[in-house]
């Protein structure tokens, strides 16, 4: 089982929390600086596992991340789970955000948490391991934003066009924050 | 209408959204409190607005807040009304508010169930998908309740994709309503064969689960995972089937001789790592469970260390990581295979990651050996100076001591080298252990006597530099190791080179800022030390050292703690008393008479002895001596004793008492001892093993001669021994060459290594046996696991609805059990009559339940127990339960009840004439043909033990003889009367049934052709109704399918030697025809029915 999802800058700004078990919302806060301080103090030429930190559960539960350019994306599981399957699982989690966002980067998961919410509900579901296959997740997001789309109709347009002239103040530049090492690691993958 | 959806469309576009709301908190990064304050209140305004839209909008920005760590709850309701939008897109922003904010406890959960079903049940997939999606998060048992039926539904859904969720949704209603496994658990298993492949991963992962906790109930899943695993292709899948195999065979061995060939081929086939690292893990798990009935594993196991010797070597980190995490599993059970890769893990000891050096850490323990351990603890005693982080340094120190302690100290050829290992660490600033090494300290003192001059010596240089460890660094709690110190220089102040010098450096220097135990022992201590001097006889010296002492001592008067204050106060009494009789010229009196008052040596107290002392009848410890009072200084005072008792218990030594009770006490307890022994010495059944290990302990221990000289000037460097163990050998190597022999030096050195170490688990409390922790490990009532171990193999059992008059009787029938077994307890003079009585009116209410089946049901379980033999003082019963992992063992329960009129029984022992046919077996599965039960059983109570038994042939009857002996003494008459009890336990071929369903059905059964053996009897003069009664109560067959006056019932064994009984109701008789698969058990069966239906 899968007892939370975190995924946190390089200075520990939470950017995505999906917690499986239970904690109010300064638990939640206390878990994530944990978390931060666990996992920033180590190398990146270090293995990708730790056990977990007190407040999260101790040494019953692993902590498995991986670190992509200024994010950490971290898993807290159980025994049950395989480490380095679940090291394979971020790595499908990221690249799915890749496809979706095309060339996702760290502000791509400021402006859109409820989208990276919705991708990651297809993979993961309370906890458990729901699909790990990349082109049923994408197949799956699309259907459902095509869903959005046909809502959002006529009755949409005037806000998105607001909404457009909005986003036009947001700098370019910030779009080429890339995660470099993410075609390399593709083909790496070793599923 | 449509304007002012227009008009409300228009002003929308102009509130703010997500993205506003995230890029104003960027732009705010002084003030964001303030921001987001403000943006609360809007949102506050959005959600009192009517548009749904807005709504929406505003809900999702608190989702957003929620996750910068803020109070949603507030929200609940809005978000249920976002939820309940029969727009996608307005239901999905909802349904995520809920799943982030929501949780089992949440009061608004109860008004959402219909919305929830109606979304469950809407012609949209991802309606549903949503909402299973979030319920998966906040599901609440009332919520599983209501939704296990819709939820079951969906399982047979068109929609692979609502299939899958569904398949896991089942698991978390399990877990909140797990009277739902057992319905719903065939489909779930038809799910293992889904066409999907999303579905049946996500069916195997629910199973493994469910598995993981209660893995028996799922064995008989084994094939289906088996063809699964040969099967499939999806890694995923494969991982997961494997890892629960890894759990499944522990209980099966059978199982695991059948995965090795599959895994290894897997091993040898597969290019991903991860599936290649749960098979090696499989691999050991299944080794480690059939090591002993297995002779050629050798070649599996180095197939896995091998390839994880390809792990550990890889660049990837995460693989060398694993790697060795796999390795210590193997160390466990096949140390040899692994000490082949020691450079290996030597090696991994210099790694950069401090993770790969922890486990590093934990394979040394079992790399060890006499030759090599200095050397070992020598490289880590290096990394310890170069550590930077404390938390790695804590743990080589842990480490450190663990590798050496391990086996009470077996490896340790030079106690003096140890002793300087444990000084040189105390040394080492910043750490946190210091009670351990404190505790290690006292424990070698205590343990290896040979070694007392020597730490005396470097402990009393240790108080000497004392000030080493006053320094108020943050966490350091090195200081403990003075405690050691001093209690080690009291204790053993005969071998103080200086007494004197050790006593005022305990007096000097800043003891008040030493914590208030260790000035405790340190005032202890003291008088010992001075009581040593005293007895030296130079009145002089010793009326100077009092004065001194005196004079200082007054320090710890005044000091803080309560506890030092008391000890000192009383000591400064002691010593002007001794100091007035010096003077007065009564030397030799007083001298003795101190030195009476710490006579005596300590020894090791086992650590459970405290737990083990029985209590004492009539005493409470609940109960409250004095009313606490209601006062605030009352919670300082405890903080501060907490703090002291914690030390002691880890020290597991008893502060002694600083008065001359302790000696009475002393005497007190060594009459009681003698008196004891006198007692067992009499009994002429009492088998007297303890005493020959007694006298082992009291082997007068020669002192020895050390090679090293005490007169050190400063610490000892443990890099010593290791030079010297060098020039030993070299020596040794030369004197070999030269074939000299110099007698002497050899019996040195030899004396110098085989130092007799105290290995004893310590004193117990008279009576308690050291038992394994059976009761440290009690099962988590909170782990909504224990409500899911259902077995569901066993069909449940369909009692009747119950009558309300049967229902009342059944409760009396409790109710007047518990009033006997509370007034057996409470008094032992029961009246006779009064006891007849209820026994007269039980016998009468079983009598008729007999012909209602509720009733049978009740007394199978009340009658499990049969009656093996019995006297006038007590009554011994059996049970016997078959074990299912072990084809020819059962557990055998015995109960023993104190029948007698107002006696003690004690002393009981069990005597067996063994067999190989059929014998008792302890632990180690050694024959075990005598038992000693260590408690007594007051009048009218029971005792209940159970002993390992093992039938050679489980399809033959076999008998088993033994005699009962024990003392039962008298209240009135103070006699005590002795008596053995002969009994013969009679295995029956049922008592070795399983009460198991089958596996396959009967009819598949029968066809198959394996149950050859026809065997049939036919019994006069009895019902239908009681022959099934009988076969299923008293002969462990389970009741298959009864039709009319038509039953089948089917029975098994461990050694899966399988049985079918059909029986039929005739005009005047019953008959009886079996059907099995081996011809003996069949036959034997046949005679037991009909032998024990002639009784």
């Amino acid at each position: 089982m899968i007892k939370a999802i975190l995924v946190f800058n390089n200075y520990g700004k939470p950017r995505l929390s999906k917690f499986y078990q239970y904690f109010n919302e300064d638990m939640q806060q206390q878990i994530i600086k944990e978390t931060f301080q666990l996992v920033s103090k180590r190398d990146d030429n270090v293995c990708n596992f730790l056990e977990g930190g007190s407040l999260i559960g101790g040494s019953d539960y692993k902590l498995i991340y991986r670190h992509y350019a200024t994010l950490y994306f971290v898993f807290c599981v159980d025994s049950s789970e395989s480490e380095l399957g679940i090291l394979d699982l971020i790595q499908v989690f990221v690249e799915t955000l890749d496809k979706c966002f095309e060339n996702v980067c760290e502000l791509d998961l400021i402006f859109h948490v409820d989208k990276i919410h919705y991708i990651l509900n297809e993979l993961v579901m309370g906890g458990m391991v729901l699909e790990t296959n990349m082109t049923e997740i994408l197949s799956r997001i699309e259907e459902q934003n095509k869903l959005e789309k046909q809502e959002a109709g006529l009755a949409g347009a005037p806000s998105r066009a607001v909404s457009a002239m909005k986003n036009m103040n947001i700098p370019q530049q910030l779009k080429d924050m890339k995660l470099p090492d993410l075609p390399q690691a593709i083909k790496e993958l070793k599923f | 209408m449509a304007l002012k959806k227009v008009r409300g469309n228009i002003e929308r576009m102009f509130d703010k959204n997500l993205t506003d709301l995230v890029r104003g908190i960027r732009n705010s990064k002084e003030n964001e409190a303030k921001y987001i304050a403000q943006c609360m209140e809007e949102i506050k305004q959005e959600l009192r607005q009517e548009n749904i839209a807005v709504k929406a909008t505003a809900v999702a920005k608190l989702t957003y807040l929620q996750m910068l760590g803020y109070d949603i709850s507030w929200a609940g309701f809005n978000i249920i009304e976002v939820m309940s939008s029969s727009k996608f897109t307005y239901k999905r922003i909802g349904y995520l508010a809920s799943s982030q904010s929501f949780h089992t406890d949440t009061d608004l959960l109860m008004l959402t169930t219909n919305m929830i079903r109606k979304d469950l049940n809407s012609q949209n997939q991802y309606d549903a998908g949503v909402a299973l999606s979030a319920l998966a998060c906040f599901i609440s048992p009332d919520l599983a309740r209501d939704l296990a039926n819709d939820i079951m539904t969906l399982l047979s859904s068109t929609k692979p994709y609502l299939r899958k969720k569904a398949v896991l949704m089942m698991y978390k209603v399990f877990l909140r309503f797990p009277e739902a496994l057992r319905p719903a658990f065939p489909r779930l298993k038809d799910k293992l064969e889904d066409m999907d492949c999303g579905v049946q991963s996500a069916a195997v992962n629910v199973v493994c689960e469910l598995a993981r906790k209660n893995p028996k109930n799922y064995l008989s899943l084994a094939p289906v995972f088996f063809k699964l695993m040969t099967s499939s292709t999806n890694n995923w899948m494969l991982i997961k089937i494997i890892k629960l195999f890894g759990a499944l065979t522990p209980l099966e061995p059978r199982l695991g001789k059948k995965l090795i060939e599959p895994l290894t081929n897997l091993i040898h086939s597969t290019s991903a790592m991860s599936l290649l690292y749960e098979c090696i893990n499989t691999v050991i798990a299944v080794l480690i469970s059939i090591s002993s009935g297995m002779p050629n594993h050798s070649a599996s196991i180095q197939l896995c260390v091998q390839k994880l010797r390809i792990l550990i070597e890889d660049s990837d980190q995460n693989l060398k990581y694993l790697g060795l995490l796999a390795m210590s599993k193997i160390l466990k059970t096949h140390p040899k295979s692994v000490q082949a890769h020691k450079d290996l893990i030597m090696i991994c000891l210099d790694d950069k990651d401090e993770s790969i050096r922890l486990r590093a850490l934990d394979l040394l323990y079992g790399m060890v050996s006499k030759k090599n351990l200095m050397e070992i603890v020598k490289k880590l005693m290096v990394h310890m100076d170069k550590a930077e982080g404390t938390v790695y340094r804590d743990e080589l120190l842990v480490k450190i001591i663990d590798i050496c302690s391990q086996d009470n100290y077996h490896f340790i050829t030079s106690f003096e080298w140890y002793v300087s290992v444990l000084v040189e660490l105390a040394r080492v600033e910043g750490m946190k252990h210091g009670p351990l090494l404190a505790h290690q300290m006292l424990d070698v003192a205590v343990r290896v006597k040979a070694i007392r001059p020597f730490a005396v010596g470097q402990m009393s240089l240790l108080l000497s530099n004392a000030h080493m460890f006053m320094q108020p660094s943050g966490g350091s709690n090195m200081a403990n190791v003075l405690y050691a110190a001093a209690w080690i220089c009291g204790e053993y102040a005969n071998e103080l080179e200086k007494p004197e010098e050790t006593l005022f450096s305990m007096l000097t220097g800043k003891v008040h800022s030493l914590p208030g135990h260790i000035q405790a022992a340190y005032v202890q201590n003291i008088m010992k030390v001075l009581s040593v001097i005293l007895s030296k006889g130079d009145i002089q010296q010793s009326i100077k050292v009092c004065k001194r002492v005196s004079d200082k001592l007054a320090q710890y008067v005044s000091s803080g703690d309560l506890e030092v204050q008391e000890r000192a106060s009383a000591a400064l009494q002691l010593i002007s008393y001794i100091h007035k009789e010096l003077e007065n010229g009564d030397t030799n009196d007083i001298c003795t008479q101190v030195a009476y008052l710490f006579n005596g040596e300590l020894n090791p107290v086992a650590p459970k002895a405290q737990r083990k002392v029985q209590v004492p009848e009539g005493l409470d410890l609940d109960e409250w001596i004095n009313e606490p009072l209601h006062s605030s200084s009352e919670s300082d005072d405890d903080n501060q004793s907490d703090d002291n008792s914690n030390f002691f218990n880890l020290g597991g030594f008893d502060k002694k008492d600083e008065e001359e009770n302790i000696a009475n006490t002393v005497d007190h307890v060594e009459k009681n001892r003698k008196a004891r022994l006198q007692e067992q010495e009499n009994n002429p059944n009492y088998l007297k093993l303890n005493s020959s290990n007694d006298q082992t302990c009291d082997i007068p221990i020669t002192s020895i001669d050390l090679p090293t000289s005490l007169n050190v000037s400063g610490f000892i460097s443990s890099d010593k021994y290791i030079k010297a163990k060098k020039e030993k050998k070299d020596k040794k190597k030369s004197r070999k060459k030269k074939k000299e022999f110099n007698h002497f030096e050899e019996e040195d050195e030899e004396l110098a290594i085989e130092m007799i170490v105290n290995r004893d688990i310590g004193e117990m409390p008279d009576g308690a046996e050291d038992s394994d922790g059976a009761i440290d490990v009690q099962k988590d009532i909170n782990d909504p696991h224990t409500a899911l171990d259902i077995d569901l193999d066993v069909p449940e059992i369909q009692r009747p609805p119950p009558v309300e008059e049967k229902k009342h009787k059944k409760k009396k029938k409790e109710k007047e059990k518990k009033k006997k077994s509370e007034k057996s307890k409470k008094s032992k003079k029961l009246d006779k009559s009064d006891q007849q009585l209820i026994e007269i009116k039980q016998g009468y209410e079983e009598a008729l339940g007999i012909c209602t089946p509720s009733k049978e049901i009740v007394q199978a379980e009340d009658l499990s127990f049969s009656k093996l033999a019995m006297d006038k003082y007590i009554l011994l019963e059996y049970k016997i339960d078959p074990k299912n992992e072990l084809s020819n063992s059962a557990t055998v329960f015995f109960r023993l009840t104190n029948v007698g009129n107002n006696c003690l029984i004690k002393n009981i022992e069990i005597d067996v004439t063994n067999s190989t046919a059929i014998q008792f077996l302890d632990e180690k599965n050694e024959p075990l043909s005598w038992y000693k039960l260590n408690n007594s059983i007051q009048c009218g109570s029971l005792t209940e033990f159970d002993l390992s038994l093992q039938v050679e042939n489980i399809a033959i009857p076999n008998t088993l003889r033994g005699t009962l002996t024990y003392m039962a003494q008298m209240f009135q008459e103070d006699n005590i009367h002795q008596d053995k009890l002969d009994w013969r336990l009679a295995v029956a071929v049922s008592d070795m049934f399983l009460k198991a369903a089958p596996s396959v059905p009967l009819v598949e059964l029968l066809c198959n052709g394996q149950l050859v053996f026809k065997s049939s009897v036919i019994l006069s003069g009895t019902n239908f109704n009681q022959v099934i009664n009988w076969f299923s109560t008293k002969l462990h067959l389970v009741l298959v399918e009864r039709v009319g006056e038509t039953a089948s019932l089917y029975g098994s064994t461990a050694s899966s030697e399988q049985l079918c009984l059909l029986v039929k109701s005739n005009l005047n008789n019953v008959s009886v025809e079996a059907k099995c698969t081996s011809q003996t058990l069949v036959d034997n069966l046949m005679n037991e029915i009909k032998s024990t239906y002639n009784l």
